[in-house]
């Protein structure tokens, strides 16, 4: 039995069954389909899709994203989420009384905030919003950043990995699904974290993940402050 | 100790049909691949082909600049294809000249037929070729190594673009011609395809072939692009394989 699920390269082919294709894959050929990417053959109870070791984010509607203010136009942010193309955040979008040209006071070129993709055009233009439950500029806290294809091995089945890691290392943890992850708490406890979410993002693509980073984190609890002992 | 040659007519063949380095007409020179070299890059390789030293970098896909080139539909290879000055025996004039140009044209059209530029439109993806030894081949071992770093990279494709070279020297078809072969042989052909489906995606030609020997020489080389190909989803495949075993599992 395998430590590694199937590694799969451009143009190979891939079994599809009674599955349907869906991340990944491209038709190659009458019903054959192929890989679009190297990367993790991943067979789920109703689809077939190919995972990339790594990528850009692609945005999706509703997604929750953390990104960087990188300019400010007269009425917008544009904001660089990790992806091929930056995003914009409209004023009326901001959960403050805007008015143009005054944005800066609000959010500067420099700073991080976690909001939710509202569209995407067929041209790949996209917004953001902060409108919504827990949208907020980020103040302090440390970011770290891994490739947005890993993000869901992050969080895990129903946030069973994410939340391993939150309890174990008592920090509170944001996940953009553009791969950009906040956390805070105590310092030595985020470097426990850090320190986790780096193992999975190296293990990604093997098999019994879920408890070697149990046992990673048991085996720094010593490190951890506020566990009581 | 490097070899100067002769000052009179060049025997690219030894008395056993063997050729200066000692191969075979059908052998390949030793090549070997690695990926993930540099950190920076969102995708890299390094590729020793004979004694060919050539350095990969992948950027993107990320927003086309200059505003106006964008494509409304789709993305921009963008390969630049550069030969370092210390990278032949004369010293090498730095910056582009037309054969880098040239070059750097036909690569980028070689990977845009594999790459899936209509996922990204307005974008552009660099893929920067930097020749640090010259050996004959490069711009084959180039694209070889770029199609791997594009891969690394995260870049969705049709296929991995793989590439050889073959020509004629002293009358006879060879397999993957070597610097003095390249010099002073009579014909140099340098193909890539896209080995899934056989495509062909770049092919040039220097020199002359009857139509029986570019026939002989282009079913040497697909039969080569087999074994390079393995070479290439091996250096791939070799960051990946054996991470479970390294944390001591």
């Amino acid at each position: 039995m395998s430590n590694v699920k199937q590694i799969v390269m451009p143009g190979d082919p891939v079994e599809v069954q009674n599955l349907k294709p869906r991340n990944g894959v491209y038709k190659c050929g009458d019903n054959k389909y192929c890989s679009q990417f190297f990367g993790i053959l991943q067979e789920s109870e109703q689809f077939v899709d190919v995972v990339p070791f790594t990528g850009k984010y692609v945005p999706r509607r509703n997604d929750k994203v953390i990104g960087k203010v990188i300019e400010i136009g007269p009425s917008m942010w544009i904001v660089d989420i990790s992806s091929t193309y930056t995003t914009l955040l409209h004023m009326n979008d901001a959960p403050w009384r805007v008015t143009s040209g005054e944005l800066k006071r609000y959010m500067n070129v420099g700073d991080y905030v976690y909001a939710k993709v509202l569209s995407i055009n067929e041209i790949k233009e996209s917004w953001i919003t902060m409108k919504d439950v827990g949208l907020k500029k980020l103040e302090g806290g440390t970011l770290v950043s891994i490739p947005a294809p890993k993000v869901p091995r992050i969080i895990g089945k129903g946030g069973s990995m994410v939340n391993m890691i939150k309890d174990s290392t008592h920090t509170r943890i944001m996940v953009g699904q553009n791969g950009v992850i906040w956390l805070d708490g105590a310092p030595e406890n985020v470097i426990v974290a850090i320190g986790a979410i780096r193992k999975v993002e190296e293990e990604a693509h093997t098999v019994g993940l879920t408890d070697r980073v149990k046992k990673y984190l048991e085996d720094k609890k010593g490190e951890i402050v506020g566990n009581s002992e | 100790m490097r070899l100067l040659g002769t000052a009179s007519d060049k025997k690219l063949f030894d008395e056993n049909g063997l050729r200066l380095d000692g191969r075979s007409p059908g052998d390949l020179r030793p090549i070997r691949i690695e990926t993930d070299v540099l950190n920076r890059a969102d995708g890299s390789a390094f590729i020793e082909w004979g004694g060919n030293k050539i350095q990969v970098a992948v950027y993107g896909p990320r927003e086309a600049y200059p505003r106006h080139m964008q494509d409304i539909n789709q993305a921009f290879v963008r390969a630049r294809y550069n030969m370092a000055a210390f990278s032949v025996d004369e010293r090498k004039r730095p910056g582009p000249d037309r054969r880098s140009m040239e070059i750097s044209k036909v690569i980028s059209e070689a990977l845009q037929a594999a790459v899936m530029v209509e996922l990204f439109p307005r974008a552009q993806i660099d893929v920067f070729i930097e020749v640090l030894q010259a050996d004959a081949g490069t711009r084959i071992a180039g694209l070889t190594a770029s199609a791997v770093a594009l891969a690394a990279a995260g870049v969705p494709m049709r296929d991995l673009v793989v590439g050889c070279t073959a020509g004629k020297v002293d009358g006879k078809v060879v397999l993957d011609l070597s610097k003095e072969e390249d010099n002073f042989g009579q014909a140099d052909l340098p193909v890539a395809i896209m080995p899934k489906s056989g495509k062909v995606v770049l092919m040039q030609m220097d020199g002359d072939l009857s139509i029986d020997e570019f026939n002989e020489a282009t079913s040497m080389i697909f039969k080569a692009t087999e074994r390079i190909n393995q070479i290439q989803r091996d250096a791939l495949k070799k960051n990946y394989a054996n991470t479970a075993q390294d944390w001591g599992e």
